[in-house]
């Protein structure tokens, strides 16, 4: 340092910021570049027909995805069925009873638990669902997918109910409430939007998860309402679909991942909404 | 003032007694309140038990998730033993199991793509940390490095599929390689742009954290903006930045479907890194419904535990360094 020109140092100070500038907006290229991609390649794909029909086979042109949609949709919202209860709940047990040596180890697993490779779910469920059930099935899927939301659910409410002030809890307590009522008509409604805003974001987390599924729920190209049967899901198509040398089923798998980004971005953009909403900090 | 008298302890005989007539509505109401809170504290209880149980359920789950992984990778554990790893071969045919190619094909991928993508996320940890935190442009760009992170998977598997794979085969074609496009160079970089959110928001929030004393004397002694940085506030977040970069890491590991896409998916030892591999979380993606055989079967899953145990060692340590930064 010493020595040199101020000058210079000068200069290069304003070097290295324009550097650093132009590195960090070199990240947002690659994302306007897949989005405007895949929105230019798959929202002409999109009309009534393509999400109201299942998809045809090799050669004919045309087709929708409505089953994977509605696989979707069941998937989710039975990994939501379960996940959210127990997450929430053991949210409140780590926030209420922090500092216990159970609490210790349960947060370690949660920790553990998030950084799961998804394939690595994915086996497990095949060994504890689809292999007993004795077939893959879609509410395996769920299952699979609902492990993968419970550490963020987990998180979002140990970390909300933590920020809330004692002094709410201790009022509630003085009134002679139990401790369950306490919980759940005053410490939970109050955090609702941190939790609701984890709860969206584990959601929009397994929106596009495909490795789980590959095991669980196998996929199915017809209509499927059954839980315990195949069932198609949204990324699952596209995988399958975009694999596939044909264009018919590759122009499909455009008009999904539009529907799919869609829907995530949307999720991201209501979680945000929430959170800036009630000023929640996650 | 006395004050021993404010604090004096009130006592049973302080308090008014109340004269109880005991009628018999009376008492079927009192014994009906005390039936009802009995009834509340063993819902209490029942709560709390409730609680305990989900928190005991999270450890059960990983445990068992170990469990089970150990227990279905034992037939090939047993047959195939350590050499399993070291093994240059996988041709399942012939019941040759040997898992090097895909921890090379994982061990390539994830740091080549955690190469390229560390200038990126330390610029922009660096730029939101501490050049601009404020503002709708600094804004934009954290929503928008988060967004790369929402993205799902799949889609970016095919996009590099789309796009990305003929630029990679042009490239190779003046460079002079095998023009194959798919490959690990072309996973590296689905992978390089998948991972910046995670290094760059953990940068971000530690660069934040460098306590203000330390900057104001650096500036005091005449420092410039770019020494102050390379001088107190990177020293300062070493060990955060590397945890950062550790997470990633974690993350690129355990990638799947992008990477199973554009990889090339052959069980080859790749020979350059241009060449078509394959790495774990792909092997296990692209072969795990096809394995017919047991040993077949649990070669992956001991592929699985491998992931599984390295992901987890990486995490555990990446979180201990943020906990011992931020206390």
């Amino acid at each position: 340092m010493d020595g040199k020109n101020i000058k210079y140092r000068i200069g290069k100070s304003y070097v290295a910021q324009i550097v650093t500038t132009i590195f960090a907006f070199a990240c947002v290229i690659p994302l306007l570049f897949i989005l405007g991609f895949i929105i230019k390649a798959g929202i002409t794909k999109i009309n009534w027909h393509f999400l109201v029909s299942i998809p045809k086979p090799v050669g004919e042109s045309g087709g929708g995805i409505v089953n994977a949609l509605v696989g979707s949709i069941l998937i989710i919202f039975c990994a939501s069925l379960i996940a959210i209860p127990i997450g929430i709940l053991a949210g409140i047990y780590l926030s209420e009873n922090g500092k216990t040596r159970l609490a210790y180890w349960c947060r370690l697993c949660v920790d553990i638990l998030q950084g799961v490779p998804s394939i690595v779910i994915g086996i497990i469920a095949y060994f504890w669902l689809v292999k007993p059930l004795g077939g893959f099935s879609a509410l395996s899927g769920s299952v699979a997918l609902a492990i993968m939301m419970l550490p963020i659910v987990i998180r979002s409410t140990e970390e909300t109910l933590k920020l809330l002030p004692s002094s709410l809890q201790e009022a509630a307590f003085a009134l002679g409430m139990p401790f369950h009522r306490v919980m759940f008509k005053v410490v939970v409604p109050v955090g609702i939007s941190g939790i609701l805003s984890g709860v969206m974001l584990a959601i929009a987390r397994i929106t596009g998860e495909t490795a789980p599924l590959l095991f669980t729920a196998f996929g199915n190209p017809y209509l499927s309402f059954n839980i315990t049967k195949p069932m198609q899901s949204l990324p699952h198509l596209i995988y399958d679909y975009a694999t596939s040398p044909y264009d018919d089923w590759k122009n499909l798998a455009w008009g999904a991942s539009v529907i799919l980004l869609l829907w995530v971005l949307l999720l991201n953009i209501f979680t945000k909404l929430i959170t800036r909403k009630w000023k929640v900090q996650l | 003032m006395d004050t021993s008298a404010k604090n004096s302890v009130i006592t049973r005989s302080d308090l008014p007694l109340r004269v109880i007539n005991s009628t018999p509505e009376t008492i079927a109401r009192a014994q009906k309140k005390v039936r009802r809170s009995f009834r509340q504290i063993r819902t209490e209880t029942v709560f709390r038990r409730t609680l305990t149980i989900m928190g005991l359920i999270m450890i059960i789950l990983v445990l068992g998730i170990l469990l089970t992984l150990i227990i279905q990778s034992l037939p090939s554990i047993k047959s195939l033993g350590l050499k399993y790893l070291w093994g240059k071969v996988w041709d399942p045919v012939q019941d040759i199991y040997g898992a090097w190619p895909f921890l090379l094909g994982t061990l390539l991928s994830s740091f080549l793509a955690l190469l390229i993508s560390i200038p990126f996320s330390l610029a922009v940890a660096i730029f939101l940390g501490e050049y601009f935190p404020k503002g709708w442009m600094p804004d934009f760009l954290k929503n928008a490095v988060e967004l790369i992170a929402a993205v799902p998977s799949v889609i970016y598997g095919f996009w590099g599929l789309a796009v990305l794979v003929p630029i990679v085969r042009n490239l190779e074609n003046h460079i002079g390689v095998e023009p194959v496009g798919v490959g690990i160079f072309s996973s590296s970089l689905i992978l390089a742009i998948m991972i910046i959110p995670y290094a760059a928001s953990l940068g971000r929030s530690m660069i934040q954290m460098v306590p203000s004393p330390l900057k104001e004397a650096a500036y005091g002694l005449g420092a410039t903006r770019w020494e102050v940085i390379r001088s107190v506030v990177l020293p300062y977040t070493k060990s955060g930045l590397f945890a950062g970069v550790l997470l990633s890491l974690g993350r690129a590991l355990g990638e799947t479907m992008a990477v199973t896409m554009v990889i090339g998916n052959t069980s080859l030892i790749p020979k350059n890194i241009f060449a078509p591999g394959n790495t774990m979380a792909s092997v296990i993606a692209n072969e795990f419904t096809e394995a017919d055989k047991p040993v077949y079967l649990s070669a992956l899953i001991e592929l699985g535990l491998v992931l599984f145990l390295v992901t987890v060692v990486i995490n555990l340590i990446g979180k201990k360094i943020i906990d011992r930064f931020t206390q």
